[in-house]
Formats: C-alpha cells, structure tokens, sequence
C-alpha cells in the first residue's frame, strides 16, 4: 500500500514535467495593463448631439447632416422630403481626446463651433474606471437678417452657448448609455419672464443590432418652467450603419435644428401629431 | 525496506531526470513582435503587435504564442477600433494561441552563433477556430540570444472572421503573418 502511495507521489512530478498545453508560459492572466473601453458609439454623435467618442489626432471626420420635412405633411410634399434644412461641417482632433470643431446649418443661417475634451476614459484591468466622461463647449453664431430693423439689434444678441457634459458607461458589448446635463445660454430670449440659461439632461442609449449596425434613442429633457409652454423636448430614435470609413445614421426626430440650442431649446413639434422628421447624418473620416 | 528506499530513490532519480532533462532550457520573450499585412488593389492594410508572448522549449522543440488582439496597432485608429470591433471581436476572444513545433530542433545548436532553418507546425486559435498552419522559420543565434523568423498566410474566412460585401475589396483572403522574435534563455 504504501509502496503504492510513493509511486503516486513520485511519478507525479515526471508526469506533470511531461504534460501538454500552455505550460511554457505562464499566460494564465491577460496582461493589458490599460484596458480602454473601445467604441461605446459607432461615431461622435449620438443622434443629434454630441457622444462622447472623439475623432483621433490628425483625423477628420466630415459630416453632412440632412433633415426632412414632417412626415405628417402627406403625400403632397411626400412625407417631408420635399423640404430639407441640413448642416455641413466637421470634427478635428487636434489629439486623440481634444477635438474641435465647426459645422454650417441652414436653420437660422447659423454657424457653430466646439471644443471637445475626453478627460476620463472607462477602463479595467489594472486601471478600473466605470465610466467615460468628456466635456464640451459650443457656441453658435446666428447670421439671419434682422426681422425688427426699426429695433436696435446687437451682434451679442445672434450668439448663444451650450455647455455639456457627458458621462457615459458601455454595459455590456451592445448596451452603452450616456447622461449629458447641458446648460445652453441665450443672449436674446423670447421674453423676460424667462432666464438666459435654460438646465437640461440628455439621455443616449446605443443597442448594438450586429457588428456593424445600432439602434440609438436620444432624449433632451428640459427642466419645466423654463421655456415658451408650446416647446417640447426632441426625442430621436436613430440607425446607425457602418461601412469601413463611413457612418450613416438614419433617424426620426421632432426637433427641428442639427445644433444644440436648436434641438434643445427650439423644438416645438410633438410626436404625437405625427410631427416627425425623418434624417441622417453621413460621417466620413480623412486621415492626415 | 531496503527495496522502498532504491523504489523511492529510483523513482526521485525519475522526476529529477524529467524535469532536468530540459538541460536545452526554455527560451522566451514578452516583447515578440507579429505583423499582419493584407495586400489587395485597393488599399493595403498592415498592423503590428509588438508585445507577444512567446517561448520554445530548446529539448523538445515544442513552441508556444499567445497573443492580446488589443494589442494590435494600425497606423489609423478608425481601422484599429473596427479590428477589435467588428472583425475580431476582441473583447469577447481577447487571445490568439499557437501551439506547435519546431521540428528540426536538434539541428539547432543554440550554443553556437549562426543560422539554421525548421519546419515548424502547430495549430492557431483565433476566435475560437483552431487550424493547422505550417512554415519554414529561420533561427538566427547570436550570442545565446535566439532570432526566429517565420512568415505564414491565413484566410480571414477560416477564422470565423466575417468580411461584408462593401469593404470585400479592401481586405485580401490572404493576410500575410511575420513572425519576428528574440528568444532568451531563462532556465
């Protein structure tokens, strides 16, 4: 018995010298000292505001953002696409967290700018972050002609800001989400009983349907009593398809502008009167 | 109990002899670099890890990879994030393995400076697939340091790597793997 037991004991070591695998390298743990969360967003975009993702140093991601008519103007104007308001322009990043960026869009003959920082990004591993945090800065110009010329009109009055910050967490590989509180400031407001600051929060859900499509809700919700009671908040539900270089995103929306303040604080159509645009977003980035 | 003790003498002699019989000694490296190139009349595509695990075992010629997907870097982050995303699907199969054999190991004098060449065969895992892959790689020794080379072609398809119809040009069906690695010995 115990003769036994000691060819057990002594074979053993012989047998495990000889035994197969991955024994050569000792590769039981992942070493990726700073695992960072990739892609929580197809693109920089969520429908029609800003996700947190940021185009990389050098690159330039050019967009075209096109919005239709309602659909509930009918067959005459055949469901809105008849009329379209658009915006052109694009992203920079000057590094791989800092980007800028400018863009022209019909609604108001507005041109807007930004600047984008991404100063926390998720992670695991040796580096446990939960979530990705960016703050961005916009300011846009209004260029329209004066309606009331025999008012005295100030170029301060055609400017307006928004500030917001993102904060958003990829749950698992398909579910991502985003919180943006957003102040947007308005030098001219329709009255004074209201303030130039007008407080939001922005919610984004990102599903991912296959690798290379998603689905995107987006939701600005204004805090009440700061705004005209015929606005409303814009809620968007978006497809993004991806195709090597290029992201297009098809969407629905009741807001009416591509830019912040005009999403956020113009929006007046109700989905529920059938007053839904229907749009999309072409991105495509250059290298240089 | 004369006869246990020559049995247990015996025996120690056994699993000493295993374990020492690796007088060759294990040769590796954390800092092996593979690089990937897809060539097609469109646009070329090339990659490069520079943090791969590797180690051959000089006796048995056995040799092993293991490689982070992550760790792959593309000279344009768009491509690199499509890599991980939508090609590999590195966070759920975050590795790739080899596991093989250089099968003219004792034609290697790892104790004398230059260079030999050997067959090597073995099977690598990507996603989940494992294919046989064979090549000729060439074994440099300069110093008690060893140089491996080895080059080899894979079919994306054979991986459960799905390439979609619109970007069907750019990528070729088959990607060129390089192989360039200093090996140390470590015991």
């Amino acid at each position: 018995m115990l003769n036994k037991i000691l060819v057990t004991i002594f074979l053993l070591p012989s047998a495990l010298a000889y035994s197969q695998g991955m024994d050569l390298l000792d590769d039981d743990i992942p070493e990726l000292a700073k695992d960072y969360t990739s892609a929580t967003f197809k693109t920089n975009r969520v429908v029609n505001g800003h996700s947190i993702e940021t185009v990389a140093k050098k690159e330039f991601d050019f967009k075209i953002s096109h919005r239709f008519g309602f659909l509930s103007t009918g067959v005459y104007e055949l469901f809105g696409l008849d009329g379209a308001t658009m915006r052109i322009g694009g992203d920079y990043g000057i590094t791989d967290n800092l980007n800028v960026g400018l863009g022209r869009s019909t609604v108001d003959k507005t041109y807007d700018g930004f600047v984008k920082y991404k100063f926390l990004k998720q992670s695991k591993g040796v580096k446990n972050m939960p979530v990705t945090v960016a703050w961005i800065s916009h300011m846009g110009i209004t260029t329209l002609k004066w309606p009331q010329h025999q008012r005295e009109n100030f170029f301060s009055s055609r400017l307006h800001y928004t500030h917001q910050l993102l904060i958003a967490r990829k749950l698992t590989e398909g579910l991502s989400i985003q919180l943006s509180p957003t102040i947007t400031h308005l030098n001219l407001i329709d009255s004074t009983k209201y303030n130039n600051d007008i407080i939001s929060l922005g919610i984004g859900v990102r599903q991912k349907l296959t690798d290379r499509t998603s689905v995107n809700l987006e939701y600005f919700y204004v805090l009440p009593d700061q705004m005209d009671s015929d606005k409303t908040n814009a809620l968007s539900i978006g497809f993004d398809v991806e195709t090597g270089g290029h992201v297009f995103q098809l969407f629905f929306t009741n807001s009416s502008g591509p830019f912040e303040k005009s999403f956020i604080t113009d929006t007046r159509a109700k989905w529920l009167d059938g007053n839904v645009r229907f749009g999309f977003n072409i991105a495509r980035v250059f290298n240089f | 109990m004369k006869k246990i003790t020559i049995l247990i003498v015996a025996l120690l002699a056994v699993g000493l002899v295993a374990f020492t019989n690796h007088s060759g000694g294990i040769y590796k490296t954390n800092t092996g670099n593979i690089n990937f190139y897809s060539h097609t009349s469109v646009e070329d595509i090339t990659a490069d890890n520079h943090k791969v695990k590797t180690a051959f075992d000089a006796s048995s010629g056995k040799l092993q990879f293991s490689v982070l997907i992550k760790d792959f870097e593309f000279p344009k982050a768009l491509m690199q994030e499509h890599f991980n995303e939508n090609y590999m699907s590195s966070t759920k199969y975050p590795k790739s393995t080899f596991s093989g054999t250089i099968e003219n190991m004792e034609a290697i004098n790892l104790a004398q400076n230059g260079t030999y060449t050997s067959p090597v065969s073995g099977n690598l895992t990507m996603k989940d697939v494992t294919k046989e892959v064979s090549t000729i790689a060439t074994f440099t020794v300069t110093d008690g340091v060893v140089n491996a080379k080895a080059s080899f072609n894979v079919n994306p398809e054979d991986y459960n790597i799905d390439i979609p119809k619109v970007v069907s040009k750019k990528i070729s069906r088959e990607i060129k793997v390089s192989i360039d690695a200093d090996y140390m010995h470590t015991h």
